[in-house]
């Protein structure tokens, strides 16, 4: 085991062991110019948090600590991102179950397969996080080693997964039954459905969690008690911003008691005002149906402005992780485009979670369904009534704003939401940050987290961060189900 | 009262001196089909129209109870008996109200996907509603006709999109619509202007999943949405009236009772059903868990009024009994997918129609009580169906129902699928100890003289008597007979697998070694064939260069089979392909007994003898060729149809005066003829080689020895080898081919193809998995060479520990817990920590290093730690 550790070591780390990634190769350009380049704030699990935030686990229950027990990697070190979310204990129970379904329970796919999958979709957003934690885990399974080259020693039947891989994680509204059925169809490499549906919810779960990992800037594994020559190789690999901390000089007024507190305590109370005031209009004040219709294609197309044009030049992903992906070039583009044919869009009622979708993959694939269903439901509902410093607040509103933003991003549409409170409730930073953590998380920055509710508790932060992932969760599996729906109809 | 004169009753007398009665159910100053029926009456015919009594509820309940299924019923009351049916009444008064229901299987194309469909009062139209459809059909005799297209207006709102339409039983131009945006929206449809729409309520936050009139009151309409509220509007005003919090996520579905006026069931996404009363909107009457997961759709019975059915995402229909102080589950039907929407069939106490949300398209009608197998089935829609309704409310022949295919189907009873019908009756099935159910109908078995009935399987009838029982209205009469056969005890049918899975060698030894082990271990258990084939799996792939020396007693067993080596690989496999028709008629002659149950003691018995005398000829050396001659015979006799077979297996008798012919030939050397007068025989006749006395084998093994010197390289047996292989796979010995492909390994591995291997292997693991032989099965899995098989070995392979200490989960390492800083493993014995393996008492818990504590019991019997405890090592 140990000899095989080491050879495959080797093939694994890139002929640049001390590898820069170009968002850091930018910085050092600059440095090279004269800005000062702040080492990310926090050496914790995550980079964008303090470390002291991150509650000690030993305060959670005894029931969540046995779910934790599972959790624990190889080495006994709980890793970083369950830290992280360790600070909704709720919902990290929940997540951890589905997760610990997914990849060890039984399935339809066998257990190497389920962490190539899992790499396979961390390496569409270059999260190196995921990608060396399943490469671990890979290399327990000891077998197919050498698939750990890269993609094209992959046997072709993963290979084929690759076309759905790139479309659910970049722009999912582009899947069809053609593509069900060409993975499906008869042959040497087919998929049986139920294992493509096992494919579908794993790759959508490591989608998202790439989301999760870059949104909430989960530093990479240090492994203290590992100094085996495998584990330090493996580390130098990072790039020591990890792609998350940010480049930019960090806003000096953050941290000090300046005057513009001030100015962030009334943006909150001026968000509190709004969702009053919209729970109070709403009694009221009714938009025409057209009126409703205009703004979710408003809101549509505004994600289109929020689009960070700070990375202009495409970011080459690090040779350990590119290896894993083919086509890389392929993105992500906005649902709706100026003047282009815009696929439709897609009617929540049509196809929702709990009607289709569940049955859907619950049938195929026994009991994800239950579990999924829980983590959504656990998502959706998890709250602490309160914002920031104010207690006993109803954030339903927030977060069903936050969800359906996310939703309509990605082109779904509830007939029975107002887009109109997505413009009221969610500033324009937030906008920002939620379309690059959704849509193409690996450019997500420190700036962009620090910029928006600058009031909030971090852990709050993390909370629309856990929004988020759900929400992208959903929209890709219910892509990806309506079109396996179609295929079998 | 102008049916009353009009209505024809069945001339079943009452009483002896009274003027036939008739009963009819009135409500108010008049009656009408479809309304409530809060009266029952009983009038005296020709007399002067003047009801004689008025029955009180109860007995209203008692009366419908007893005719919906077609009965004639006597009631149970001394005071008054009911007499009629009331299907007959309500065809009459339908036929009243309209002319009478015909039509036949049809169907029309929509322009869009069905979200819902309902019927007007008069059953002569139907509303299709989706979310780019609102239209109205009417129902001709031949054919959908578009009738009005509600959807109006440049670019219709959102108010169009709906996701339930209902149309007022009592006033029929009132239709309501639920609005995917929230908005319940009625209808009038008799304004003159184009659109139709009449009121809009926009007090539902999200969307309406369901809408709801009051069965009897005009003004009177529910709504459900998924905002958790239920909404009570009076169409008169321009709000609602009442509104009821279900306190939880999402209303799937409100229905109100049939026959309590202020009652009303609605379900919940968390898997609840709520009863409230339309009069208090403070708090539900009553709440109970119906299913796991959303609750689709409810439904109340049309004539029993405490029934309500439920369908679910758990693809469960319910049947709830609400009369009682707690929702009492009567009946459940497992369905194949989430239950959409479900409704019960008029006149047919025990039918409901149900259809699903996803995957499957067809429309089932169940018999509540046989809830295994659907009534009727539906299969014309290519895609989910949306809505189901009965077309009208005393017909049960009539179904209509809109699909996402947009098409709207009027379905005909008569042209339903009907599954029992296709169904195999049979069932078969093994019990735990070997034991065999097997269930047939009764028509099949019931040559049978001996059999039992099997109790409880008498159906009880109805204290009514049937009416005249309409055969497509019935299950086809599947009464059938189960007959358990019991494994004889001292059956040893698995035990040869058990034992030779134990006693296999499958490593660990030069190869030649395993096969004399495995081939002693076959012999032993009386499987001559499969020792044969290890002993020749030996010979074709032991190197000649460096032969195994076997023991001079293993000559004198095996002498016979070096010979084997002389003959073409083609006769071989005919050897094979014989034996193996004998296994095989073997095994059907085992499975004719189980039919033949007088005779199945003989035959065991028979069998017992067989064994008994296959094991002596076991000893006598290699004279099964015998003994399977005696199995043949013994069949032969029960079963003429082995008589071909009892042929051949004379042959054997023919060889000897042969070959004794050709030793006398003194020209020839001995080997060679024995080879030439062999080869043809044995080519039809493989009990030939078989037959060779020990005698003769010695002395040929000393000439033909010379013969091995050219030796065959091992790669020319592999087609037959694997030929071989997957004949025993095929026969079932899956062990065999398991064990050969383990012990071969290289030699043979690539000459079959991984797929079959590794379906070879989980068949065989599996099975010593079930026979609870783990060791075996890891030890199989290890010398597994698929990747696919052996990497069953690395699932659940963590184990974690929590310190012995602070009862937290050890992190880091085994041995030493980081938050408590001690070691939490030390050996008893030798008080060092363990890092290895680990041993302990479960008496008293204290253990140690393995070693250790297997040294310390070999010496002591109590506990080394000084407990007391007298530990035991097993």
């Amino acid at each position: 085991m140990a000899a095989s550790m080491s050879v495959n070591a080797d093939t694994f780390t890139s002929s640049n062991p001390f590898h820069i990634c170009n968002i850091c190769q930018k910085v050092i350009r600059k440095k090279e110019n004269g800005v000062r380049v702040l080492r990310p704030v926090s050496s914790g699990p995550s980079a964008f948090i303090p470390e002291e935030e991150i509650v000690e686990l030993s305060q959670v229950g005894p029931h969540t600590e046995q779910l934790l027990a599972e959790a624990y990697t190889p080495s006994g070190q709980l890793d970083n991102l369950t830290q992280v979310m360790g600070l909704h204990p709720h919902y990290l129970q929940s997540f951890l179950r589905s997760q610990f379904y997914l990849l060890r329970m039984d399935g339809p796919l066998p257990l190497h397969y389920r962490h190539y999958i899992a790499i396979m979709a961390a390496a569409r957003h270059q999260c190196s996080f995921l990608v060396s934690l399943h490469v671990r885990e890979f290399y327990r399974m000891g077998v197919c080693l050498d698939w750990l080259k890269g993609l094209q020693y992959a046997p072709q039947r993963l290979r084929n997964l690759n076309e759905i891989n790139k479309i659910l994680a970049h722009r999912p509204w582009l899947i069809t039954k053609e593509h069900i059925q060409n993975l499906v169809k008869t042959g040497e490499n087919c998929w049986a459905l139920a294992e493509l549906v096992h494919a579908v919810v794993l790759l959508a779960h490591f989608h998202s969690l790439a989301s999760f990992v870059f949104g909430s800037g989960i530093n990479p594994q240090v492994d203290t008690q590992n100094t085996s020559g495998f584990q330090s190789v493996h580390i130098s690999n990072y790039c020591t911003c990890d792609l998350a901390s940010d480049h930019h000089e960090r806003d000096s007024s953050f941290s000090g008691t300046s005057p513009m507190t001030s100015d962030y305590v009334s943006e909150l109370e001026a968000l509190m005002e709004r969702m009053k005031r919209l729970q109070e209009e709403r009694e009221e004040d009714e938009a025409s149906q057209e009126e409703m219709a205009t703004r979710f294609e408003n809101e549509k197309k505004e994600s289109l402005l929020v689009s960070s044009g700070d990375f202009e030049d495409e970011v080459t992903p690090t040779s350990k992780v590119s290896r894993f992906v083919e086509d890389a070039t392929f993105g992500y583009q906005d649902f709706a485009r100026h003047g282009d044919d815009n696929p439709p869009t897609f009617r929540a009622h049509d196809y929702s979670w709990e009607d289709h979708g569940f049955s859907l993959v619950n049938r195929l694939y026994s009991d994800i369904g239950l579990l999924l269903d829980d983590k959504f439901r656990t998502a959706c509902d998890l709250t602490y009534y309160s914002m920031a410093s104010h207690e006993d607040v109803d954030t339903t509103m927030l977060r069903r704003a936050l969800f359906n933003y996310v939703h309509c991003m990605y082109g779904i549409r509830y007939d029975d939401y107002d887009y109109g409170e997505v413009n009221q409730l969610l500033e324009r930073s937030l906008k920002v940050y939620i379309k690059t953590v959704t849509c193409y998380p690996e450019k997500t920055t420190r700036r962009m987290y620090d910029s928006y509710w600058r009031q909030f508790h971090h852990s709050e932060k993390v909370h629309v961060n856990l929004l988020l992932m759900e929400a992208r969760m959903q929209a890709e599996l219910l892509y990806a189900l309506r079109a396996i729906t179609r295929f079998m109809t | 009262m102008r049916e009353l004169s009009s209505w024809k009753f069945c001339e079943q007398h009452l009483t002896q001196k009274q003027a036939p009665l008739c009963v009819i159910l009135c409500r108010g100053p008049t009656f009408s089909p479809g309304s409530c029926y809060d009266h029952v009456g009983l009038w005296r015919l020709g007399s002067n129209k003047q009801s004689i009594m008025h029955l009180r509820q109860r007995e209203v309940n008692i009366f419908f109870s007893h005719f919906i299924e077609d009965y004639w019923v006597v009631g149970r009351e001394e005071r008054c008996r009911y007499f009629g049916a009331m299907e007959k009444m309500s065809r009459v008064t339908t036929a009243l109200g309209s002319s009478s229901i015909s039509g036949r299987t049809m169907f029309c194309h929509l322009d869009a996907p069905a979200n819902a469909i309902s019927v007007c009062r008069d059953a002569t139209q139907v509303v299709v509603a989706g979310r780019n459809i609102f239209k109205i059909y009417s129902l001709e005799e031949e054919q959908f006709v578009e009738k009005l297209n509600l959807r109006v207006g440049r670019k219709p709102s959102l108010n169009f999109s709906c996701a339930d339409v209902m149309w007022h039983q009592m006033e029929e131009n009132l239709l309501a619509t639920a609005a995917t945006n929230g908005a319940v929206v009625t209808w009038n449809l008799g304004k003159p202007s184009r659109n139709k729409q009449d009121q809009l309520f926009t007090e539902h936050k999200r969307t309406v999943n369901k809408v709801c009139f009051h069965p009897t009151e005009i003004y009177m309409l529910l709504s459900g949405s998924q905002d958790g509220y239920m909404k009570c509007f009076d169409l008169r005003k321009k709000e609602s009236v009442s509104t009821f919090s279900g306190q939880s996520e999402s209303v799937r579905d409100v229905q109100f009772s049939m026959k309590d006026y202020f009652t009303f069931a609605a379900s919940f996404e968390n898997g609840n059903v709520q009863l409230w009363d339309i009069r208090r909107p403070d708090r539900y009457e009553r709440m109970f868990t119906a299913h796991t997961g959303p609750v689709f759709c409810c439904d109340w019975h049309p004539d029993d009024r405490g029934w309500l059915a439920t369908g679910g995402r758990d693809k469960m229909v319910k049947v709830w009994d609400m009369t009682t102080n707690r929702a009492k589950e009567i009946y459940c039907v497992q369905t194949i997918a989430s239950v959409a929407r479900v409704k019960w069939r008029p006149e047919r106490r025990w039918h409901l129609a149900t259809c699903s949300m996803m995957v499957d398209h067809n429309i089932y009608v169940w018999d509540v009580r046989r809830p295994f197998i659907p009534f009727a089935t539906f299969e014309e829609h290519k895609d989910v169906t949306t809505g189901i309704v009965w077309r009208n409310q005393h017909d049960p022949y009539f179904l209509l129902s809109g699909s996402k295919d947009s098409t709207l189907y009027q379905h005909m009873f008569k042209d339903a699928s009907r599954p029992v019908d296709r169904a195999n009756p049979e069932g078969l099935c093994f019990g735990l100890f070997g034991d065999l159910a097997f269930a047939a109908k009764e028509s099949l078995i019931s040559g049978d003289a001996n059999r039992k009935p099997y109790p409880g399987g008498d159906r009880r009838y109805p204290i009514f008597f049937f009416k005249k029982p309409d055969p497509t209205e019935q299950f086809a009469n599947v009464s059938s007979a189960l007959s358990v056969f019991e494994s004889p005890v001292e059956s040893k049918h698995m035990d040869w697998l058990v034992t030779t899975a134990r006693l296999y060698l499958l490593s660990g030894k030069p190869f030649a070694e395993l096969c004399d082990h495995n081939a002693k271990v076959a012999k032993e258990l009386n499987r001559p064939q499969v020792s044969t084939t290890w002993t020749m799996l030996r010979i074709m792939f032991s190197d000649p260069a460096n032969p195994s020396t076997p023991g001079p007693n293993h000559i004198g067993k095996l002498g016979t089979l070096p010979l084997m080596n002389s003959f073409s690989m083609k006769e071989m496999g005919a050897g094979l392909g014989v034996e193996g028709r004998l296994d095989r008629s073997k095994g059907e002659s085992r499975q004719d007994n189980l039919h033949l149950e007088p005779g199945t003691s003989l035959i065991n018995s028979n069998n017992d003898e067989n064994e008994e005398t296959e094991g002596s000829d076991g000893q006598a050396e290699y004279m099964f060729g015998d003994a399977e001659l005696d199995d043949d015979d013994l069949y032969s006799m029960e079963h003429d149809n082995h008589g071909a077979e009892y042929q051949e297996y004379t042959l054997p008798q023919e060889a000897f005066p042969l070959r004794h012919e050709i030793i006398d030939n003194p020209s020839a050397p001995e080997h060679l003829q024995q080879d030439k007068a062999d080869s043809p025989h044995a080519s039809g006749n493989e009990a030939d080689i078989m037959c060779l006395t020990p005698i003769e084998s010695f002395s040929l093994i000393s000439i033909s020895q010379p013969l091995f010197s050219p030796h065959l390289p091992a790669q020319f047996f592999c087609p037959v080898v694997r030929e071989m292989l997957i004949h025993y796979a095929e026969q079932g010995d899956v062990q065999m081919a398991v064990s050969v492909l383990i012990v071969l390994g290289e030699r043979i591995r690539k000459e079959i193809d991984d797929l079959t291997q590794e379906h070879w292997y989980m068949s065989y693991i599996d099975l010593l998995q079930r026979l609870e032989l783990w060791n075996v099965s890891n030890e199989v899995i290890k010398l597994s060479t698929c990747s696919a098989i052996s990497c069953l070995n690395q699932t659940s392979t963590t184990l974690h520990i929590n310190c012995s200490n602070c009862k937290r989960p050890m992190s880091t390492k085994g041995w030493i817990c980081d938050r408590c800083h001690q070691c939490a493993s030390v050996c008893a014995v030798c008080h060092h920590v363990v890092k290895g393996l680990f041993v302990w008492c479960q008496g008293c818990s204290h253990g140690g290093h393995l070693e250790h504590v297997m040294n310390w019991l070999k010496s002591s019997s109590h506990c080394p730690a000084g407990c007391g405890h007298l530990c035991e090592y097993t």
